[in-house]
């Protein structure tokens, strides 16, 4: 299997051209795989924890509203306008390879513009109107990923609890932040090289070389894509997880959820019932 | 870049005695096989080691892909039929003379004696470019050298451009379009007939190939339906050297008229796109209307709506409304 396809410019250069796409398939693979080895474990080892502890927890929280919410209204609409836009590009630029042949470049090109708008949008609403760590990971984070660990191994761990955002949600997080930046920078650049209203083309704008590099981490960044988006739509559908595909739609979860699955200490949402729904 | 030379390089030579071997061999060999017509465009890509398959099926030894025979008012012609022979068929001559012209402009005697019509029709594009070897969208790489500021594009697209600006160099394709013909395409799997204007693929659609031909099919046959019989036909074509060359633009019309109304038309052009293009913009505006230059001013102006010029190519904007003005009018070459 070959990792990157070159070809030969005017001046007799040997010149990165594309990602092989052979990677498409190992991506679809290893999403694919990843998919069958998560669920075999679950079905042959997972153990749902005690509900003895969140019915005391629930007891001692009667205070709380029954609906906490999650996700503001414009998170939501952030998120979904975000995976319109993620499927639209991955299906008009994987699609033609695959051998289901349209017309896609105008297609990829306006939802590369809307997953742009909608990332710069959201980088702008975390930043200033939501809490801008609770979604990044550090070293203060080693104790909850031991814990999950031991967990997933099937032991019972008292160990710390997610803050809003589980550590998995996290660590995604990062991956599609460095992914889809990638993809996004890099695609905004090749614009220049096709005809659109918006940009002057300019084919000129970097070396062939630049644009070989260029062209290749845009490749790497969509095979990548495809499986994060796998894994993204699996968890998303899983029975245990799927409390959390519902705050994404509905905007809540409900105070037994919040108590089984958050620490109140990390995402304190008795100091956030003061402030407008946006901030949670 | 290509490195030209006399010997043609190593490949695995079959030729086939019928069509069934045939289909057979480039399912097995899939894209690693190229078929083999009359060699007029083959011969340029292997000498030039530009594309350099593995296996050559060479049909030249298969009868059935050769002749002209009636079909139901209309005719079916082999995809390996000389262009020679077509241009002298007397059926071709009597029912289908946009075909003949468009036939008989068609380089020179000596390549239309050797040329095939299949061939003509799926040969690959001129443009130097993408002959030269270099990785451009169309050879699998990422950018179209034609388009680019300092790029010599004289003979490029001014229409449907989608990253590559390559165009269609064939005579014949426009004038198939016109007399709506149908092309018989062949593989393991079983046949398909395909409008001629299908068989056509721009670089929207897939910017590697030319045509609806994939790994493993085989163009058979041409069926040339009798709808059009005895139209009233105009081809041009312009061109460099009138001795011989590609077209610059050409244009085929099938027309019937009642009385002095455009009943019914069908009109392509060449060498403006990536793909020969049926102008059905047109042919809705005019059908209805009288032939008189009125019409063939709005025909003329409609054909070149959306008309986006490279630097050295903007000629053909004039030159294209001018065609399609001229076959509206049917002065010139008109044949019945």
């Amino acid at each position: 299997m070959n990792f990157l396809t070159w070809g030969r410019n005017p001046w007799g250069q040997q010149v990165l051209t594309h990602v092989s796409w052979d990677l498409l398939w190992a991506s679809l693979f290893a999403g694919l795989m990843f998919l069958v080895a998560h669920g075999s474990y679950m079905i042959l080892s997972y153990r749902k924890r005690s509900s003895s502890e969140t019915d005391a927890l629930e007891a001692a929280n009667k205070d709380l509203p029954t609906m906490i919410t999650r996700h503001s209204f414009m998170a939501r609409v952030f998120h979904w306008v975000q995976a319109a836009a993620m499927f639209t590009l991955l299906f008009t630029a994987f699609l033609p390879i695959v051998g289901v042949k349209f017309a896609w470049v105008q297609y990829h090109w306006i939802a590369g513009l809307v997953l742009t708008g909608s990332i710069i949008y959201h980088i702008i609403h975390a930043s200033f109107f939501l809490d801008f760590w609770s979604i990044w990971v550090g070293p203060k984070d080693i104790p909850e990923l031991r814990a999950e660990l031991l967990r997933e191994l099937g032991h019972e761990v008292p160990g710390p609890k997610a803050g809003k955002y589980p550590l998995a949600h996290r660590l995604y997080h990062v991956a599609i932040v460095v992914v889809g930046l990638a993809s996004v920078i890099t695609g905004i650049l090749m614009m220049s090289r096709v005809r659109t209203p918006i940009f002057p083309r300019n084919p000129y704008l970097f070396s062939d070389v630049t644009w070989g590099f260029t062209y290749v981490l845009h490749g790497f960044a969509g095979v990548a894509l495809i499986g994060l988006v796998i894994a993204h739509i699996y968890f998303a559908v899983r029975p245990e997880k799927w409390w959390i595909t519902k705050s994404m739609i509905v905007g809540w979860v409900s105070r037994r959820e919040y108590l089984e699955h958050h620490d109140p200490a990390r995402w304190n949402v008795r100091r956030g019932k003061a402030q407008p729904a946006g901030r949670m | 870049m290509a490195v030209i030379r006399d010997m043609m390089p190593m490949f695995e030579l079959f030729q086939p005695a019928n069509v069934a071997d045939a289909v057979s061999l480039l399912d097995r060999h899939g894209s690693e096989a190229w078929v083999l017509a009359g060699g007029m465009d083959t011969f340029d890509w292997l000498k030039d080691r530009t594309k350099r398959p593995n296996v050559v099926v060479d049909l030249s030894q298969i009868k059935e892909l050769r002749g002209i025979k009636e079909s139901g008012g209309g005719l079916e012609i082999g995809a390996m039929t000389p262009l020679t022979e077509v241009t002298r068929h007397p059926l071709v001559r009597e029912r289908f003379g946009l075909l003949m012209e468009a036939a008989r402009v068609v380089a020179s005697p000596q390549i239309r004696n050797q040329g095939t019509l299949g061939g003509n029709i799926s040969q690959d594009t001129r443009c130097w470019y993408y002959r030269s070897g270099w990785s451009c969208y169309r050879a699998g790489g990422n950018i179209c050298y034609a388009d680019t500021p300092t790029a010599i594009n004289r003979e490029h697209a001014i229409l449907g451009a989608d990253r590559c600006v390559a165009v269609s160099p064939s005579d014949t394709a426009p004038a198939l379009i016109a007399l709506d013909a149908h092309l018989v395409i062949r593989n393991a799997r079983g046949e398909r007939v395909v409008a001629a204007e299908d068989y056509f693929v721009g670089p929207a659609l897939d910017i590697t190939r030319m045509t609806a031909l994939r790994p493993g099919d085989l163009l058979t046959a041409i069926r040339i339906p009798a709808t059009w019989a005895g139209a009233q036909f105009y081809f041009e074509k312009v061109r460099d050297r009138n001795v011989w060359d590609f077209p610059l633009v050409n244009v085929a019309a099938a027309m019937k008229f009642s009385g002095p109304t455009i009943q019914g038309i069908r009109l392509a052009v060449g060498a403006v796109a990536a793909q020969p293009l049926r102008l059905t913009r047109v042919e809705a505006a005019v059908t209805g209307k009288p032939r008189n230059a009125e019409t063939a001013e709005l025909a003329g102006q409609l054909a070149i709506d959306g008309a986006v010029p490279l630097r050295y190519n903007g000629y053909k904007v004039p030159l294209m409304r001018n065609l399609v003005k001229r076959a509206i009018r049917g002065e010139q070459a008109a044949t019945t």
